[in-house]
């Protein structure tokens, strides 16, 4: 029977091959990938070629004279002078800090908000306590709740609390739980074996103990996936960033950007460098895609579908 | 998760001898788990509270107010509502905010689901999805700033491209008809791959055997497509459809850093109108007033979305 259905299968794969409709298809396929990454490559190309050159060299596949200046000049690394010299705008930009700026930012919501939201879920799946499924039940209504509606009270808060421009103001909002990270890793725990949890309590484990030391380490694939959007999302991050921490000591990536892209020096803003700080926005994104690249594509099927 | 006790009787003491929490009284197991259960919940329910609850309750409160961020707020009633229904801004952003959802979600929906066929009918390859899945990954100021590079009148490389073909140029981003249906498409873009995705996982749960008998019965690929993928596929495209739909409603990112609303508000969708009006005009009880009524309009399109939930659960049995 399952040998029959391997034979057919490779009968039907190899038949399908040959087939010019299959030709056709890798062919819509390829230019699909291709109208993906080519954009990405007219970014890294942009940002090789000298400003000066813009208006002379931006139609060929390679510059004529690549360099390396527009990464420099957005890393900070150049004077003032050679960075107008480039077609800076002479503003000081400083790219490597926002870089580590939105690493801070984006690591500390991973962490801090699957951490607890990990703990919250645990107790909503293991523990007995009076008015569980209420809370849990009010907990999630907050999936209902728009961004946008508490972004404003949100903001007020934070700037009551005199946090504007600090990293406690900026992951405050976020770090302490999300409904859906909590509804997820709920759903997890409750598929662990009970038994587990009864050997430890043998031992004489309290539920601290069997949390970190049993629970957590079972549950590292679905820690993994929430940890990972949590990354994206938060790396991705635009308007609360850019309301709470424009200023220089806690700007992220993409709140520099949009800074630099008005601070253009000419009529014209600054392609080259802005597409160097583009880069340099892809690069971390794109080191996460190779270190968890299966990963990533998996926890689509996981957090979109289940 | 049938047991009611977490722990079976006998069990019980010799757990609690050696229990290390719990201090001085060695209370009944219920008891324990309650006191655990809530030192679990802290931060949850702080966050819960602070960032989602209060904040909801002064949402609403300053929507009844005049206020400026600088003042207090001053109580006015419902002023603000009737304002909003005499603002032509906001009726234009409602309409221009329909205007973006129906392109993209159609167009981004249509591309997806042809490309999940695609991966699904050729191949299993992570590397391939990884690929289509960078766009995604990457922040969608980046995603504005380089294609308002790739689209640039002059210098930009579609509009080489166009030129080339004796198209002339165009400029994408500052034509009032062009600007909305070009920042659909560059979210399109951004998020077809990832749509993608999502509906080849679906597709995964296809039993693999029904396209083999369809092909051995003579069936060719479309017929497959519309007689076995579509059908058995309707929750998971049902579910991903209004997902993206909600999401869609919320776009801010992509106009903040290409069009700012403009040319001639044909891009100032109600996302970007509200924070226009609470961080540039200051008028913080009016932008609260907006909110509201875009919380409602998502509340009821999230209670459409749990119907669909519910049905494709009982689908899929």
């Amino acid at each position: 029977m399952t040998q029959e259905r391997i034979r057919i299968r490779i009968r039907t794969r190899a038949r399908a091959r040959l087939s010019p409709g299959r030709v056709a298809a890798w062919a819509v396929m390829i230019a699909v990938l291709v109208a993906t990454v080519f954009p990405f490559y007219w970014m890294i190309r942009t940002a090789l070629t000298p400003a000066a050159d813009i208006y002379s060299d931006s139609t060929g596949l390679v510059p004529h004279h690549p360099t390396m200046i527009n990464f420099l000049r957005v890393l900070g690394l150049t004077s003032q002078e050679e960075a107008r010299a480039a077609g800076g705008s002479g503003a000081q930009v400083d790219f490597l800090r926002y870089l580590l700026n939105s690493v801070v930012y984006s690591g500390l919501i991973a962490v801090l908000q699957t951490l607890f939201c990990a703990m919250a879920g645990y107790a909503f799946a293991r523990l007995r306590f009076p008015g569980r499924d209420a809370v849990f039940g009010v907990l999630i209504a907050a999936l209902m709740v728009p961004p946008i509606f508490t972004v404003l009270p949100n903001f007020v808060l934070v700037k009551d609390l005199g946090w504007m421009n600090t990293f406690a103001g900026m992951v405050a909002p976020s770090v302490l739980m999300t409904p859906f990270a909590v509804f997820f890793l709920r759903q997890f725990f409750l598929s662990i074996p009970r038994e587990v949890e009864e050997a430890a309590v043998l031992d004489g484990v309290g539920a601290w103990g069997i949390f970190w030391r049993v629970v957590m380490p079972m549950s590292r694939g679905p820690l993994i996936t929430i940890g990972l959007t949590t990354t994206v999302w938060a790396w991705k991050d635009y308007l609360w960033p850019l309301l709470t921490g424009r200023e220089e000591e806690t700007r992220v990536l993409t709140v520099a950007l949009g800074i630099f892209q008005q601070q253009s020096p000419n009529t014209q803003p600054d392609w080259t460098g802005l597409m160097a700080g583009s880069a340099l926005s892809v690069l971390p994104v794109l080191v996460l895609l190779i270190v968890f690249g299966r990963r990533l594509v998996e926890s689509l099927n996981f957090t979109g579908i289940k | 998760m049938g047991a009611n006790t977490t722990v079976a009787p006998p069990r019980r003491r010799v757990g609690i001898r050696t229990e290390k929490k719990g201090g001085a009284g060695r209370p009944r197991k219920v008891r324990d788990d309650r006191r655990a259960a809530w030192l679990f919940l802290v931060p949850a329910l702080a966050g819960f509270g602070l960032f989602y609850a209060y904040p909801t309750v002064r949402g609403v409160y300053y929507s009844l107010t005049d206020y400026s961020l600088l003042g207090a707020p001053n109580f006015t009633g419902t002023d603000n509502y009737r304002h909003l229904i005499g603002d032509e801004q906001f009726w234009n952003a409602l309409k221009v905010t329909g205007y973006y959802v129906a392109l993209n979600i159609v167009s981004q929906t249509v591309l997806a689901l042809g490309l999940a066929t695609l991966m699904h009918r050729l191949t299993r390859s992570v590397a391939l999805r990884a690929m289509l899945l960078v766009p995604w990954l990457v922040p969608n100021v980046s995603v504005g700033l380089l294609w308002m590079w790739m689209l640039d009148a002059n210098l930009g490389f579609v509009n080489h491209i166009l030129d080339a073909l004796g198209m002339g140029t165009t400029g994408f981003l500052t034509s009032p008809t062009w600007a909305m249906p070009t920042v659909a498409g560059i979210n399109t873009w951004a998020y077809t791959g990832y749509t993608a995705l999502l509906l080849y996982a679906g597709m995964l749960q296809i039993p693999q055997h029904l396209y083999e008998s369809a092909t051995l019965d003579g069936a060719g690929e479309w017929r497959m497509f519309t007689r076995i993928t579509l059908p058995l596929l309707r929750p998971v495209l049902a579910l991903v459809l209004v997902v993206s739909l909600i999401g869609s409603f919320q776009i801010f990112d992509t106009i903040a850093v290409t069009t700012k609303g403009g040319p001639v508000s044909s891009t100032r969708v109600i996302y970007f109108y509200i924070y226009e009006q609470a961080f540039t005009n200051f008028h913080m009880g009016y932008a609260s007033a907006i909110a509201v009524v875009l919380a409602l309009l998502l509340g009821v399109l999230t209670a459409v979305q749990m119907r669909l939930l519910r049905a494709s659960r009982s689908d899929l049995a």
